[in-house]
């Protein structure tokens, strides 16, 4: 098992916490990881990128080659074409719809999401929509972290238990929240794919 | 054994604290800051035994290590790459005192400037000093080069630099802990004059730090970091450095043919490299930084074997390696990757909704419409954002502390007005002696000093100038009614900009400190009082 996720967003968009749930419930399973994250500058407004790598085998590189990325998940679409030129061919694209607009020359969503839709292998979610009916909007990074887990090749309660351990001290409301917006996320990707 | 999913910074720390270090002081500085701040959570530090903390700069953080190291104990200090320039006399001092207990630097690297002025190359700091230097290939390494850094430190009576580059410090892999050893007893130097630098003592000990040198190098060759890993063609050999092995070895899956060099520690290991040399008809160099083992390996000259690297152009010049410029330069053919679609459009870092440096730029541009251009001296932090649009109000970023000093020395050549623009953590770093500078000159400088309680651009750090900043530029000599109190925030706009416009027009140094707090900062407070506010409810209901 190998899989090479590219994670984008925008900085406090929560991607950081995608990144750290999926390497959690990795090593706990006995897999080896590499994730790397951006820190710094690029933290205040910036976009901001992780390379989650887990595999059976040892990982080498902290970064993903460009054209090798199994998946592109993303919390705002124009961040997921960012990173376009990381996805393998054939590889998978999914992308929350709801723009984050921190700039002026932000472009026409429709054009955004015609890229997207373009490729063959995409799914476009409304995590904020989702997250919200939920209980709060917070959890849509959650929610696009389960709407990734058919790619992940991760079972859906190895990142439960990540959850909980990323969450515990905030309380079991707050893991049961997130858990709640994993599987709705799930179960959004699943009609796609099932389509 | 469970795995902990940390940081190459976090296990870096955990490697101190397993190994038993007493003290750690570190300045702040992308990517070196999670390695303090996972210090200062740990219960080693909460509980009283490890002393850790922020300093006012990376010299002093030196300077106390070394105070540490002087009385036995176990001392680590860490800093951005920058940040040993600000440290390089103590650091280019103690090789020559030597030390009593364990004394490691951490200096990370920003190759490709992620969030850095320059990419400097921290290595040459070690050979410049003729001291150990470790470069982890990856976390667990890092890990566990922290017991044998500190063990080595103190047998070869020697400072140990480790230097990292921002990938390995900020990637997170699984990691497995060793042994943990107990702290140093206090105990003195037994020479009383080794740490006395008096020209005919240092002398000596010059000399010993020269005749030491072959014991430094058999410790590479001995030690095990440095890997000799043979193969059957010969038609080339590789130099790998740190992390670069890593990009090689994602190539070749199946593994390699050709013998490799594993570099992880210096001064070089002369035997292996010859071995390399001899074995091999060409030789390939990977290294992540500057070609400092390329550049030996050529020499003046270059007259020898075939060598393939950065100075060649096999390999760019500049900027952090990755693996599709590993396998180029292995001669693999890199298969058709997507082009960025067009619509994707720049998103630059910029300063937060909110945030306090707004409304200072905005009443200073205010100000400044009528003098033109260039004017506005600079420093670094989040306020340096400003140079971009919109606010496009700060002509000069160059190194911490070069804001008040720079508009001195533009003044002092006629440039009126000559505005400075720093934040207090950056005052406190490097500001105040420039200040000193400009108040004993009668300078007509104004110096906006941006107060918001924290060091903001490296994630919120306590700033020690919080508190002080009046107290200390009066102390400096600024006189009393030039330091003006502001409060940046709309409301008072036209008030700022009236203050601003009084203190250009005065013909001596004033300090206009615009003090609110950081909204990130302030943010995360309310939250912890929130969040602790429940928690004490809920501790109540049950
Ligand atoms: C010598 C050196 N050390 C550390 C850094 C990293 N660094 C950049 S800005 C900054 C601090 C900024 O704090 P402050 O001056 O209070 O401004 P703020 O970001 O809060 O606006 C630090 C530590 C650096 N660039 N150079
Ligand atoms: S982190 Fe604080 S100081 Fe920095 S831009 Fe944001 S609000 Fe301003």
């Amino acid at each position: 098992m190998k899989k090479d996720i590219v994670l984008g967003g925008v900085g406090g968009q929560g991607i950081l916490t995608i990144a750290a749930t999926i390497g959690t419930a990795a090593v706990s399973n006995g897999l080896f990881l590499k994730q790397s994250e951006v820190h710094g500058m690029s933290q205040r407004g910036g976009d901001v990128m992780s390379n989650i790598r887990i595999s059976s085998n040892e990982v080498f590189s902290d970064l993903i080659p460009e054209g090798k990325a199994d998946l592109i998940l993303a919390v705002e679409p124009m961040e997921a074409l960012r990173h376009f030129k990381m996805l393998k061919n054939g590889g998978w694209l999914i992308t929350n719809q709801k723009p984050f607009i921190n700039i002026k020359n932000y472009p026409e969503l429709d054009d955004v999401l015609a890229q997207v839709n373009a490729l063959e292998n995409h799914i476009v979610i409304d995590a904020d929509g989702i997250a919200k009916d939920l209980g709060s909007v917070k959890a849509a990074n959650i929610v696009m972290l389960g709407a990734g887990l058919p790619f992940i090749g991760l079972e859906v309660e190895m990142l439960e238990d990540a959850l909980g351990v990323l969450f515990g001290r905030k309380g079991q409301d707050v893991v049961d929240l997130n858990i709640k917006a994993l599987k709705a996320g799930l179960a959004e990707a699943n009609k796609v794919i099932n389509k | 054994m469970q795995k902990a999913v940390l940081l190459g910074d976090e296990a870096i720390a955990q490697g101190a604290l397993d190994a038993g270090v007493s003290a750690v002081y570190a300045y702040p500085g992308t990517p070196s800051t999670e390695i303090n701040e996972y210090i200062l959570r740990s219960k080693e530090h909460r509980s009283g035994n490890v002393v850790a903390t922020w300093t006012t700069n990376e010299k002093t953080s030196m300077e106390m290590a070394i105070g540490a190291s002087y009385v036995g104990k176990r001392a680590l200090v860490t800093m951005k790459h920058v940040g040993l320039n600000v440290a390089a006399d103590p650091f280019m001092n103690v090789p020559i005192t030597g030390v009593n207990g364990g004394l490691v630097i951490v200096s990370a690297d920003d190759p490709s400037m992620h969030s850095s002025q320059n990419e400097q190359d921290s290595r040459y700091y070690g050979k410049f000093a003729q001291i150990p230097v470790l470069e982890p290939i990856n976390q667990q390494q890092a890990y566990d080069m922290m017991p044998y850094a500190f063990e080595m430190s103190e047998r070869l009576n020697a400072p140990v630099l480790m230097r990292i580059t921002t990938r390995l410090a900020h990637s997170r892999a699984g990691i497995s802990f060793g042994e943990k050893t107990k702290q140093n007893e206090l105990a003195l130097p037994k020479n009383r004059k080794q740490f006395v630098l008096l020209p005919s003592i240092a002398r000596v000990q010059y000399k010993d730090l020269l005749n030491n040198w072959p014991n430094v190098i058999k410790e590479s060759e001995t030690a095990g970091y440095n890997k000799y890993l043979d193969g059957k063609d010969k038609s080339m050999g590789i130099i790998t450095t740190g992390i670069a092995y890593n990009y090689l070895m994602e190539n070749y899956p199946e593994g390699i043919d050709f013998p490799i060099l594993q570099i992880a520690q210096y001064p070089l290991p002369t035997s292996m490299v010859q071995r390399l040399y001899d074995e091999c008809d060409t030789i390939m160099v990977l290294e992540e930084g500057y070609p400092i083992v390329e550049e030996g390996l050529r020499g003046i000259l270059d007259n020898g074997k075939t060598i393939f690297g950065r100075l060649d152009g096999t390999l760019p010049r500049d900027g952090e390696l990755n693996p599709n410029l590993v396998a180029k330069a292995m001669g693999f053919e890199i298969p058709e990757i997507n082009d960025t679609p067009e619509v994707v459009t720049a998103r630059p870092p910029a300063l937060c909704a909110g945030c306090p440096h707004t409304d200072s730029y905005t009443a200073l541009n205010m100000v400044m419409e009528q003098h033109g251009d260039g004017r506005v001296f600079s420093d670094i932090g989040c306020y340096t954002l400003a140079a971009l649009a919109p606010l496009e109000s700060i002509n000069t970023t160059v190194d911490m502390g070069a804001s008040i000093t720079m508009a001195k020395g533009a003044a002092d050549m006629g440039l009126i007005p000559s505005v400075a623009v720093i934040g207090d953590s950056t005052f406190t770093h490097s500001g105040m002696t420039g200040l000193l500078d400009a108040v004993n000159a009668k300078s007509p400088i104004t110096v906006m000093i941006l107060d918001n309680f924290t060091t903001g651009m490296t994630g919120g750090q306590q700033s020690q100038a919080t508190g002080k900043l009046e107290a200390i530029c009066e102390g400096l000599g600024v006189e009393k009614e030039h330091i003006r109190i502001l409060n940046p925030i709309k409301k008072y706009h036209d008030e700022n900009t009236a203050v601003m416009k009084e203190e250009l027009e005065y013909n001596g140094v004033s300090v206009i400190i615009p003090r609110r707090e950081c909204v990130i900062t302030l943010n995360a407070r309310l939250r912890a009082a929130k969040n602790k506010k429940k928690l004490e409810k809920a501790n109540k209901e049950n």
